[in-house]
């Protein structure tokens, strides 16, 4: 019986071995396939624009600012620059405010119509939303906001809303109603009580889905070029510039919209599964 | 203010915003595409479909779908898998793996022309190693297959986070009793991901594929930094009616039938993944 397990358990701790080799080759393999294409979006973005036009590459960057001053000199891109940041900081005042007080509701309230509601907010999902653009292009000519940061922004806002209501309801969610009932009766009413009592506890996670607003709009691209032509935003200019700007100056922007997003991901990934595993209900 | 009320109240701003910018601009869409100015017309769709690029762009769409979609689910369902029997690293790993979830199409499209053009860094590896004399131009349209493959790479490598992020939610809902269940009943760990992993996975899956097929018709501007021109997509062709054509009706058409295309697809993957009721967690 003994002798049994022992002959059992030799080989099947070989390949546990071998199991756990596999298993730790591949973790790296797999962040090795995220990471080395940005480390030479990297290389390129601090060479110099000779040197990123070159052949062979260097696989080492020289840390020469030349394709990054050249992009910072580049006629427009530091007015798409500001109109991509603008655009965003927008976005993410616009969904949040109106986003948050819908998620609230949806957490704490019963009502008829619920429903109705959520059934509308996860619609959105199933449709390619920046072909909105398109409509609302000619709207916007109508009501003279056609051309502007704020149309676009307005549009953006749709984008980033349906997360707004999903993750600020998980948020609300998460902080049992009875924390607000005993503030009310310590003499808080239903404001100062969610001021008080509930503001402080989501706050964090607020931040984090007002994050996610910016960067959902900073990345955007169809409908920022769709809708913007003199105040094109970062996204817009590279796009309709793809055919006739140089290499440096497709590398240096690249680069230029990747920097926030990383930051960003970085802020907000304590809620990025919080997030999605209650918006999946 | 009357109780009964409130919530109604707070949900008033997101109903009001999306009526006006999500469900208004469709129907303005649908307008725009069976209008010629004067009444009711089909002369949109017959000009949009019968144009010689359709037909392609069509193919491309769809063949682009189908390759990426089937290996971003395994690929995300293999790292998920990983990550939930990790110790160390767990949160350093995932947030390596989920940086691309906050890149830019844009970004992700110029990233890989890093690697793609002719004097990139696959040519200088190549060159390098001794493989080629000179470097050869992947991205021209003597190498379709090339122009494919690195489209299909960038795409991969930029939306796989999406579907790995509401995965890991996902199975971070399954309650471990049902593991240990299994291990107790001699369940092979290849037989508990079969048994209790996927089933249970369903919402999460039934999400995760919506939303990434959904995105997957809407590829655009990946496509248009690395292959512009050589490889027309549907989205592109809306891009390309709008923009230079100055053909909204056409646009406004080749929108919908995206649209159509999405929703028939999310109906499919609702209905096969469709979650038994009551059989929730």
């Amino acid at each position: 019986m003994t002798a049994a397990t022992t002959d059992v358990a030799e080989p099947s701790q070989d390949t546990r071995k071998a199991g756990r080799f596999v298993y730790v080759a591949g973790v790296v393999l797999l962040c090795a396939w995220v990471l080395v294409p940005l480390y030479f979006l990297l290389i390129n973005t601090l060479s110099s624009p000779e040197a990123v036009n070159a052949y062979p590459k260097s696989f080492i960057p020289e840390f020469d600012l030349g394709s990054l001053t050249f992009f910072a000199g580049f006629d427009g891109i530091l007015t798409a620059l500001k109109n991509s940041i603008l655009v965003a900081a927008m976005t993410m005042v616009m969904s949040i405010l109106i986003g948050a007080p819908a998620g609230y509701a949806l957490s704490r309230f019963e009502f008829r119509g619920k429903e109705l509601f959520r059934l509308l907010i996860l619609l959105t999902r199933a449709f390619p939303l920046p072909l909105l653009a398109l409509p609302l292009a000619v709207m916007f000519i109508r009501t003279g906001i056609d051309d502007t940061v704020f149309g676009l922004a307005l549009v953006h806002t749709t984008l980033a809303i349906p997360f707004a209501v999903l993750i600020t309801f998980s948020l609300f969610s998460g902080i049992p109603i009875e924390l607000e009932e005993a503030a009310w009766t310590l003499g808080c009413n239903r404001v100062t009580a969610f001021q008080k009592v509930i503001l402080p506890l989501v706050l964090p996670g607020i931040t984090a889905s007002a994050i996610f607003a910016f960067v959902i709009s900073w990345n955007e691209v169809f409908a920022a070029a769709v809708l913007t032509i003199e105040n094109r935003t970062l996204t817009a200019f590279l796009l309709q510039n793809l055919d006739t700007s140089p290499l440096h100056l497709k590398f240096a922007g690249g680069f230029i919209l990747v920097v926030p997003a990383l930051i960003f991901i970085f802020a907000v990934r304590k809620y990025l599964f919080a997030m999605w595993g209650i918006a999946n209900r | 203010m009357n109780p009964r009320l409130l919530p109604y109240v707070l949900i008033l701003p997101v109903t009001l915003f999306l009526c006006l910018f999500f469900l208004y601009p469709f129907v303005l869409v649908a307008q725009q595409a069976f209008s010629n100015g004067s009444g009711f017309t089909m002369s949109n769709f017959r000009d949009v479909t019968e144009h010689w690029k359709f037909p392609i762009s069509l193919k491309n769409t769809f063949l682009l779908a189908l390759a990426v979609v089937p290996i971003q689910l395994a690929l995300s369902l293999l790292m998920a898998t990983m990550v939930t029997k990790m110790k160390k690293g767990r949160d350093l790993i995932l947030y390596v793996w989920t940086i691309p979830l906050g890149i830019s199409d844009l970004a992700a499209g110029i990233i890989w022309l890093a690697i793609f053009e002719q004097s990139g860094f696959l040519n200088s590896m190549m060159g390098g190693l001794g493989l080629i004399d000179s470097p050869t131009n992947f991205l021209s349209y003597t190498s379709p297959v090339m122009v494919f493959v690195a489209i299909m790479l960038a795409e991969i490598w930029r939306a796989t986070a999406i579907m790995l992020v509401i995965l890991v939610a996902g199975i971070g809902l399954i309650p471990k009793e049902y593991y240990e269940a299994g291990e107790v009943f001699g369940a092979t760990p290849w037989q508990r991901f079969l048994k209790i992993t996927l089933p249970m996975l369903r919402p999460s899956l039934q999400t995760a594929l919506v939303l990434r097929v959904i995105l997957a018709f809407e590829v655009f501007a990946v496509v248009q930094a690395l292959g512009g021109t050589l490889f027309p997509v549907l989205m592109g062709e809306t891009y390309a009616y709008q923009f230079e054509l100055l053909n909204g009706g056409a646009a406004a058409a080749i929108a919908l039938i995206i649209l159509a295309i999405s929703i028939t697809f999310t109906l499919i993957i609702m209905r096969a993944l469709r979650v038994p009721k009551g059989a929730t967690i």
